[in-house]
């Protein structure tokens, strides 16, 4: 009720301007005819709803896929301050495993991984930000739970399978949670980690403080400089940071996993194309490794006699590139740009990486007996 | 003319409702079209995370509502306890900065010149992770007399807890309070009216010392015992505990504002005019007397109202908590959209807790104000 | 503001020596002891931080970014563009000296110190590189070929006025560039970085909060009550409440109130953000201005005939904005200081990229005593320059004084 009211308020104050804008009007000059013109424009938007009445405001909404192209780039959520998946080089380059999916995405598009501009946001921001579609596009080691998926947008393919870890001093003897009554644990602040941590000391009925930070880099800070006795979050995070350590072996990993860590790139909701093409990003980004393509191989493997690679690489048939709205040979363009999906891991955490060395395990394909997998595209 | 105004009225009012009203309309588009909650109910659910601190219980199954409430109480708390600070060092750096002692002068002047033209955000970065955190660790924790004990995960100190009788006399207590004071007040205007002196201030603080004094005996068992802090597995347990995150927001808030209220103070000081005093002196006043009856109320009708500002400034300022992990209001309403994604809710209620604060303040500020600058003439 | 303890005493050489110590140092018990505990505190203070300046700290992580605290992420090779602006702040600053002298002589003269410090800094040429230190010479150069050209030509302070004006708007526009242009691509806003941004944030911020503070304040002396009670309720409300959440707003609230499909750039809304603050408490400072006109004023622009519009915009308006001129520097310096808060929306301001260094590299976790360190030096002496000039000009122009 309350809402008619203030639409019709609004419209009828439209109205009013429209009407005090074509009396100062004298002649019909083309300028000021267009002013006229985008008057009406507005109260037509306006009222629409007001006559209509539970007419949908945005119900043809234009699609993602031609927003993003008439932009010239991709919005991509990211961040620059957690090192192997989203951080800065010394020249300022925003790098690192989420980064180079927003990368894979922007190539598929434009067929140049410079056109994605990475958005570096908060924890507090990425909800809000997939919320308003202010981003084409998350990937900033983001967990995939169902309230987010309810609220937050929709969730594309798992990329990183993590669990929650526990890191404790090694001189602590500790190695269950039962150890770690009343200790003091460092933790990001707003994240699934948080959550799961007082539901695991609470369900065993242990005492803990919480010394909650919302930026990482405080959080093991915290705790390498003592303020902690554990730090907990991903198993992935907790690795890499220990390998910068000044001693890292005076550090351990607990061998318990608190929780499930599906870390997932996601897109705003209202657009099935749109998350269609970033899915198919990503299973191209998996099925080149599957198949052997990586960056240094693929011109020649466009000469392959096999079928599954000719078909992903366009060269034969199609495995519904028309019908996204993307060029047949874009994953040409993505493999070239970005490398398969075991080069993107390896660039940042494998044996030379440049971030740290962690090993593949969960993140292995299934061939190899990992979880990583991708429906084949065909 | 008159039309004139009204329509500049009408078209100014019409603007800005104009104005919200489009927002609104988006929000509310927005909530339909994205499924964006706007509602409170969700304020009664359980928060689900911890707290490092808080003044009150609390647990992660307390709800969203009371999590907020209990950021808002830490608010209080280090806003409260650093206002007080502040001004003692303000004070100290503004009687430093005024002292005929060269080095004690340009020492003040210094501080207050570095501190004033480095961005509080900084140096809390500075005194959180540079300072409080190159503490020694719990286990090696520095001994002070008390015992207090200094180290990574704050102080910890030897502190009273009340028992069971603490409530009755808590009324005793506060029964001498008012007795006191009315005792004070009746003697001194004894002494006013009829010039004899009546010691209203030694009889008054006599009545204030025995009657919690007495209490203390009559109620039987003693209303306070001392709780003592001890080194346990991890932490130690009992006793007072400041953890690093607030002390180290309240020391950057307090040497920040600090160096303001000094310079403000300062210029209170130096706003009374040399004719006031020596008026007072050639009247035969002391020293002291000069000071609490001709300065000091002088003084304060210029330093008080921006001293009230910038009390509301360090309340403002203590927002910037979020970046050292101290669980003010700020914090914890960033926290419940991060956990919850009621984005547009939470924040209308952060908004009215700061403006609630400032406007008390302002409240208070006018009432005093007022009854100051009646002094003026 | 130090002028009390300026001009206390300034040693005397030779003979009087002694008596100055015993005057200002040792007169009485009392002021001997705090003179010794004043000596030992800096003793200790000032020579433990210099020990472990030198011998304990790591500077690496600052030493090997200085690209990063200068500009953040903004592209190498549109670098120029940036040097470009220093250039032409160069020549401008190097014009007014030359023109008005004093205190403007002063500032460019510690600025040409500043750039020829900094181009013969002794560190590795990996992380300043030569044509960096070159650039930086050819600067002091730029300064002094302004300082003749401003000393010998008649140029009018108007026209100098509007070269830096004009040098505002250019610098945005050379920063930002254009899209699909081939002369001067677009750099995203998301590109730009560190000190860049943070002058950026605040410059922007001082400049269009000024037209609406002068409105708000008028619109609060105003005596059509609609008007008075809006300007009132925003002025109030909006420094009622702290920047942090003024800007969360910006960068989470605001988004939902606009309509679908319109996207405001992140660092815009941070700007726009930060405007709104600073109109508020910029309408107070030029409500004091306007309080301080006396009412004869008022009083002899009616008799002369003046509308109210005239006497406002020809006689009270530039009398009170002459006397707040100090207010609103202390508020650009203010605003200086709180872009850092842009640190906690996200932004790549200078704190920011201290702590994106600091995340970069994990050896680097623990040394941010040396990075905090340094980024607090580099607001000091801008902010310390800044404020120390407005004093000279103030007491040069005879504010302040009434």
């Amino acid at each position: 009720m309350k809402r008619r009211m203030l639409i019709a308020l609004s419209a009828l104050m439209v109205l009013a301007m429209l009407v005090t804008s074509c009396a100062q009007v004298p002649a019909a000059a083309p300028a000021q005819q267009e002013v006229v013109e985008v008057m009406v424009e507005v109260t037509r938007i306006v009222e629409v709803p007001a006559e209509g009445g539970e007419a949908p405001p945005a119900a043809v909404a234009q699609k993602m896929l031609n927003i993003v192209q008439d932009r010239g780039k991709l919005v991509c959520g990211g961040r620059t301050d957690l090192v192997g998946f989203g951080y800065l080089d010394s020249e300022g380059n925003n790098i690192g495993f989420d980064t180079d999916l927003c990368r894979a995405v922007a190539t598929a598009i434009f067929g140049d991984p410079t056109a994605a501009e990475i958005v570096p946001l908060t924890a507090a921001e990425r909800g809000p930000a997939l919320q308003t579609g202010e981003i084409d596009l998350l990937s900033r080691n983001v967990t995939w739970t169902s309230s987010r998926d309810a609220q937050w947008g929709n969730f594309t393919t798992v990329m990183f399978y993590d669990g929650q870890g526990m890191m404790v001093r090694g001189d602590s003897g500790a190695t269950t949670l039962e150890d770690l009554d009343g200790a003091t644990v460092c933790v990001t602040t707003g994240t699934t980690t948080e959550k799961n941590l007082a539901d695991a000391f609470r369900e065993r009925g242990l005492e803990f403080t919480a010394v909650t930070f919302e930026d990482t880099s405080a959080v093991y800070g915290a705790y390498e400089d003592g303020r902690c006795d554990a730090a907990t979050s991903d198993k992935s995070q907790l690795a890499a940071v220990r390998s910068g350590f000044a001693n890292p072996d005076d550090h351990m990993i607990m061998d318990i996993t608190m929780s499930k860590e599906p870390l997932t790139p996601a897109v705003p909701t209202g657009d099935s194309q749109w998350f269609d093409i970033v899915k198919s990003v990503m299973w191209v980004l998996i099925n080149a490794e599957e198949l052997g393509v990586t960056s240094a191989n693929v011109d020649e493997m466009m000469n392959s006699e096999n079928i599954p690679v000719r078909r992903m690489l366009g060269v034969e048939g199609s495995f519904g590139q028309e019908d996204l709205g993307l060029s047949t040979d874009f994953a040409v363009n993505v493999i070239k740009a970005v490398g398969n999906y075991g080069e993107i891991y390896d660039r940042y955490m494998g044996p030379d990486g440049a971030a740290f060395t962690l090993p593949r395990g969960q993140n292995e394909l299934w061939s190899k007996g990992g979880l990583i997998y991708a429906p084949p595209l065909r | 003319m008159e039309v004139l105004q009204w329509i500049a009225q009408i078209v100014s009012a019409i603007v800005v409702i104009g104005f919200l009203i489009f927002f609104i309309r988006n929000v509310i588009d927005a909530a339909d079209a994205r499924g964006l909650d706007l509602g409170f109910g969700w304020m009664d659910e359980a928060s689900g995370f911890p707290l490092s601190e808080s003044v009150i219980d609390y647990d992660p199954s307390k709800s969203f509502g009371y999590a907020l409430w209990v950021g808002f109480l830490n608010t209080l708390k280090v806003s409260l306890v650093g206002i007080v600070l502040a001004t003692v060092v303000g004070l100290i750096a503004a009687l430093s900065r005024l002292s005929s002692n060269w080095l004690v002068s340009k020492i003040a002047t210094v501080y207050i010149d570095t501190i004033r033209n480095i961005p509080l955000l900084v140096q809390l970065f500075i005194w959180y992770f540079a300072v409080f955190q190159a503490f020694p660790s719990v286990q090696d924790a520095l001994r002070l007399p008390g015992p207090l004990f200094l180290s990574q995960r704050g102080m910890y100190m030897t502190w009273v807890k009340p028992t069971a009788s603490f409530v009755t006399w808590a009324l005793i207590f506060v029964a001498g309070v008012i007795l006191s004071i009315i005792v004070y007040r009746v003697l001194l205007h004894y002494q006013l009216r009829t010039g004899r002196s009546t010691y209203p201030f030694v009889i008054g603080t006599l009545i204030f010392v025995v009657f919690p004094l007495v209490g203390w005996f009559l109620v039987g068992s003693p209303p306070l015992q001392g709780t003592v802090p001890e080194l346990g597995k991890f932490n130690f347990s009992g006793g007072l505990r400041l953890t690093p995150e607030f002390a180290a927001l309240l020391v950057g808030l307090v040497i920040y504002t600090g160096a303001f209220i000094a310079e403000v103070i300062r210029a209170g000081i130096l706003a009374v005019e040399k004719g006031q005093v020596e008026a007072a002196r050639s009247l035969g006043l002391s020293q002291s007397q000069v000071l609490r009856l001709v300065i000091m109320p002088l003084a304060m009708r210029v330093i008080i109202p921006p001293l009230i500002s910038q009390y509301l400034n360090l309340t403002k300022n203590s927002s910037l908590a979020i970046v050292i992990g101290y669980a003010d209001v700020f914090f914890v309403g960033r926290t419940i959209i991060n956990q919850a994604g009621r984005a547009v809710p939470v924040f209308l209620l952060i908004m009215a807790c700061y403006l609630g604060l400032s406007l008390i303040t302002s409240f208070i500020m006018n009432i005093y104000n007022r009854r100051v600058q009646l002094v003026e003439r | 503001m130090t002028s009390a303890s300026e001009t206390i005493v300034r040693p005397p050489s030779g003979p009087g020596a002694i008596y100055w110590l015993r005057k200002n140092l040792f007169s009485g018990w009392f002021n001997t002891i705090l003179t010794v505990i004043s000596l030992v505190a800096i003793v200790v203070v000032v020579g433990g931080l210099l020990r472990w300046a030198i011998t304990v700290a790591d500077w690496s992580p600052v030493v090997e970014n200085l690209k990063l605290y200068a500009v953040g992420p903004f592209p190498s090779e549109e670098l120029w563009r940036v040097w470009l602006i220093v250039y032409m702040v160069s020549l401008l600053m190097g014009i007014s000296a030359g023109k008005w002298r004093g205190t403007v002589l002063t500032f460019a003269m510690g600025l040409g110190a500043a750039y020829l410090i900094l181009s013969l800094f002794p560190m590795s040429l990996e992380y300043l590189p030569l044509n960096t230190r070159l650039r930086l010479a050819g600067n002091v150069l730029v300064l002094a070929a302004g300082f003749v050209i401003g000393l010998k030509l008649p140029i009018k302070s108007l026209w100098i006025a509007i070269a830096f004006g004009a040098s505002f708007v250019l610098t945005l526009i050379l920063l930002g560039g254009f899209r699909n242009a081939a002369v001067l691509p677009r750099v995203e806003t998301g590109q730009w970085g560190g000190l860049l941004l943070t002058f950026l944030l605040a410059a922007v911020g001082i400049v269009a909060s000024f037209p609406i503070g002068v409105g708000l304040a008028l619109g609060r002396q105003s005596s059509l009550p609609v008007v008075k009670a809006l300007c009132v309720l925003f002025i109030e409300a909006v420094r009622g409440v702290p920047l942090v959440t003024i800007l969360f707003m910006a960068s989470i609230i605001l988004p939902l109130f606009l309509p679908e499909g319109l996207r405001i750039d992140r660092v815009l809304r941070a700007m726009i953000g930060m405007t709104l603050f600073s109109a508020a408490y910029m309408a107070e400072n030029v409500r004091g201005g306007l309080q301080a006109i006396p009412s004869g004023q008022y009083e002899a622009a009616k008799a002369v005939g003046l509308t109210g519009i005239q006497t406002t915009s020809l006689i009270v308006l530039p009398q009170a904005l002459r006397v707040v001129i100090p207010a609103i520097v202390g508020q650009f310096i203010a605003l200086f200081m709180d872009t850092t808060l842009a640190i906690i929306v996200g932004l790549l301001e200078l704190l920011a990229v201290g702590k994106a260094v600091l995340n970069s590299n994990p050896q680097w976790l623990l040394l941010d005593m040396e990075v905090y360190l340094f980024i607090a030096a580099v607001f000091w002496v801008f902010t310390y320059s800044m404020s120390f000039a407005s004093r000279r000009v103030e007491v040069a122009v005879g504010l302040g004084k009434r």
